[in-house]
């Protein structure tokens, strides 16, 4: 087989048992969901294609252990702070703001 | 398959049954980091929360349900069946379910041939059609091995493949998206399509299940 071109190039490879448990979508997962299909409706981000980039991008291991969505939200980062859409100073304050919020309420 | 036999102990709440642990908000960095640019999009005006409740909407309202649908209306009527099967995007467009730009293909199962697909490089899944993938579509394990060992992995999902039956796999791309047809059980003669859809399950409709159950 050809070597793997990135960390998503998993097909053929030798792997464990398939965890069929079921996971239901949670809210956050929705509102990412919802901000990639408009990021592409409203023009922000060009196609799949370059959020895919972003996800092939990840290290190994950050693809390995990311969820789902936190490995679309990490590629939507790289895509809209290469665009200059979000600067790495808003983010981190927004990031910062949201723990502060969650710590408040008790969730982090 | 039961949501809840998978898992050998009861929870008495949801987190029981998934694989990851469903929060209310995302507490890792890097679900911080999505609800961060979202709040970043929204505050700059890029997009509404009305903009995203409407989407949210729309997403959810896509469910297994829709292709049981066309499967039931495939068995009863073979002109469909034939359409379906020869322009799916087109086909269902007609019926409202738009899965633009991409491309979408029915393939069907028969006493010779069985399909299953995946997504090796991603997990590109029908969504406006049949909603979420399962969360084991999008598994690395399920990705890795079913274009490997599908046989090995179908026997995990308990398909008994008759002898001579050929395993078609299927890889999605960004550009394509499939739908099993699996074969109309024995037992269904007369049946309504309303009654048909209802036997017609998630994982008939990706090929992880084989035969349906008409029920006793």
């Amino acid at each position: 087989m050809a070597k793997p071109s990135g960390p998503h190039d998993i097909g053929g490879l030798e792997a464990g048992p398939v965890d069929r448990g079921e996971h239901d979508t949670a809210y956050w997962e929705w509102q990412i969901d919802a901000m990639i299909r408009l990021a592409l409706a409203k023009g922000l981000i060009t196609d799949f294609a370059e959020l895919r980039d972003g996800i092939e991008r990840l290290a190994p291991e950050d693809y390995e252990n990311l969820t789902y969505y936190e490995r679309w939200a990490r590629s939507l980062a790289y895509t809209l702070l290469d665009k200059g859409i979000v600067t790495q100073a808003a983010l981190d304050a927004k990031v910062a703001e949201i723990a502060a919020r969650q710590q408040a309420a008790g969730i982090a | 398959m039961s949501e809840h036999e998978h898992h050998g102990h009861d929870h008495g709440h949801d987190h029981g049954r998934t694989f990851q642990p469903d929060h209310a908000e995302p507490v890792t960095d890097a679900a911080r980091i999505g609800l961060a640019l979202r709040e970043l999009l929204i505050e700059s005006g890029r997009y509404s929360a009305d903009e995203e409740q409407a989407v949210i909407a729309k997403m959810q309202g896509a469910r297994p349900e829709n292709g049981a649908a066309l499967v039931a209306r495939a068995w009863l009527d073979p002109a469909f069946r034939a359409r379906l099967l020869a322009d799916g995007a087109t086909t269902i467009r007609e019926l409202g379910f738009d899965l633009s730009p991409t491309e979408f293909t029915v393939v069907e199962n028969t006493g010779r041939v069985h399909n299953v697909i995946v997504c090796t490089l991603c997990s590109c899944y029908p969504r406006a059609l049949l909603g979420m993938s399962p969360a084991w579509y999008k598994s690395k394990n399920y990705r890795s091995r079913v274009v490997r060992e599908p046989r090995q992995v179908l026997a995990e999902f308990g398909v008994e493949l008759e002898p001579g039956v050929e395993v078609r796999v299927h890889d999605s791309t960004a550009e394509l998206r499939y739908m099993v047809l699996p074969q109309r059980p024995p037992g269904t003669d007369g049946w309504s399509e309303e009654r048909l859809a209802g036997i017609v399950t998630r994982d008939s409709l990706i090929g992880a299940q084989r035969r349906l159950d008409a029920g006793s």
